[in-house]
């Protein structure tokens, strides 16, 4: 980790003051302990067997899968409508996320990626990883790295929306259910991701 | 049959919500605990350090795609009411694209950047604000996106139906890749950790 990571306003108690042990020690990483040993990461074959059964779960217990895309697509909707409603009704997309008549497809997404937040969180924070960072390798700058993020954001914005889901909707859950979309979905993503990532090498390097 | 249960109206919309909630938690949990909310660690898939990304995406491809495979076979669960993401060749393949030119940009995916960001990482949230505002962007601009977004539809199209064999032949065929992929991943990452054969292995991990 890059030690020029900048340090939240968050206690440092666990670190300078007595050592504390157990369940206390989680609530003072909780609180943003930064000198807590972390905790290695799951074996991803383990964890890769627990999100498949998560995925499994989903489609046994409601028919669908996963997404994220969706609720990204209904917090911009609702953004739209609340700057112009009546450009945003005519709006082909943004229509139908502001039409689901509420407890539709769509707001389930929107609950699923809440708990996408939580479940993160408290896995974070039951391991000791919440750390105020902004990851980067130590020749580029914060605010570049804060940069590159967004702007990467922005891009997979825009082919989360042409593709109809992201690595969520479309990798994950469709290519589960065998959709060729979602395969070609697969190979074209990181087939770009391979040949755009050696041109960012020195904002890790 | 009695699965997918919503499908079945074992339970209505608004327990679908809480389902929504619990399954978002696991999937976060899965995320965090894998390391996926780290945009180092999903970058070390793009330069080869470390394949997690792929482990855990294809460990849960294809638990979860036999999952469905076996109970539907054992009759519990009716695939053919699980929705299927449909199939665009063109929107995908390039939405795709543009999707991985993003990833490998930010370092992060729709669903990992808010388990980057819930965790305490900057680059999370500005990966997530660049996200909204990309899909906002696209939506807002959707006039112009609409006639390639709906081009070269094929409803749902599954691979047995596009190479013509057996749902479990194919199963087999994808387990069997993914098996191969690991044996691969794992000696991919051997080298890097050796440092043999491969130029700048060090910096990131």
């Amino acid at each position: 980790m890059s030690t020029s990571a900048w340090t939240g306003s968050g206690t440092r108690a666990a670190g300078n003051g007595p050592r504390v042990t157990g369940s206390r020690k989680r609530w003072l990483a909780l609180l943003g302990g930064e000198d807590r040993a972390v905790t290695a990461y799951a074996n991803p074959y383990v964890a890769g067997v627990g999100l498949g059964l998560v995925l499994l779960a989903a489609f046994v217990v409601m028919g669908r899968g996963l997404g994220a895309t969706g609720a990204f697509a209904d917090a911009a909707a609702e953004i739209a409508t609340t700057v112009a409603p009546k450009s945003a009704q005519a709006n082909h997309y943004f229509a139908r996320y502001l039409n689901s008549d509420g407890g539709g497809r769509i707001d389930w997404l929107v609950i699923e990626l809440i708990g996408v937040a939580i479940g993160g969180f408290a896995s974070a924070a039951f391991a000791g990883r919440l750390r105020r960072v902004v990851e980067r390798g130590p020749s580029i700058s914060r605010d570049t790295r804060l940069v590159l993020a967004f702007t990467g954001g922005s891009v997979m914005g825009l082919g989360a929306v042409l593709a109809r889901g992201c690595t969520s909707g479309q990798a994950l859950t469709g290519g589960a259910l065998l959709s060729v979309g979602s395969w070609l979905f697969i190979i074209g993503a990181f087939a770009a991701g391979y040949v755009v990532a050696p041109m960012l090498r020195w904002a890790w390097k | 049959m009695s699965a997918p249960f919503f499908e079945y109206g074992l339970f209505g919309q608004g327990f679908s919500l809480v389902v929504a909630l619990i399954v978002g938690v696991a999937f976060g949990w899965c995320l965090e605990r894998s390391g996926m909310g780290s945009a180092r660690k999903l970058m070390g898939q793009f330069y080869l350090t470390d394949l997690t990304v792929f482990k855990v995406m294809f460990t849960a491809i294809i638990t979860a795609m036999l999952g469905i495979f076996w109970l539907g076979w054992l009759g519990f669960l009716d695939v053919a009411r699980i929705y299927i993401p449909e199939t665009y060749i063109l929107p995908q393949l390039a939405g795709g694209i543009i999707f991985g030119v993003g990833f490998a940009t930010a370092g992060l995916c729709p669903g990992t950047s808010c388990v980057s960001a819930v965790t305490g990482r900057g680059d999370g949230v500005a990966a997530v604000l660049g996200m909204l505002a990309g899909v906002l962007l696209a939506g807002v601009s959707f006039g112009l996106l609409e006639p390639f977004y709906d081009s070269t539809p094929h409803g749902t199209f599954t691979l047995p139906a596009l190479v013509r064999a057996p749902y479990g032949l194919v199963v087999f065929v994808i387990v069997g890749i993914a098996l191969a992929g690991f044996y691969f991943a794992e000696r991919v990452e051997r080298r890097a950790r050796t440092g043999t054969g491969s130029r700048s292995t060090r910096g990131l991990v």
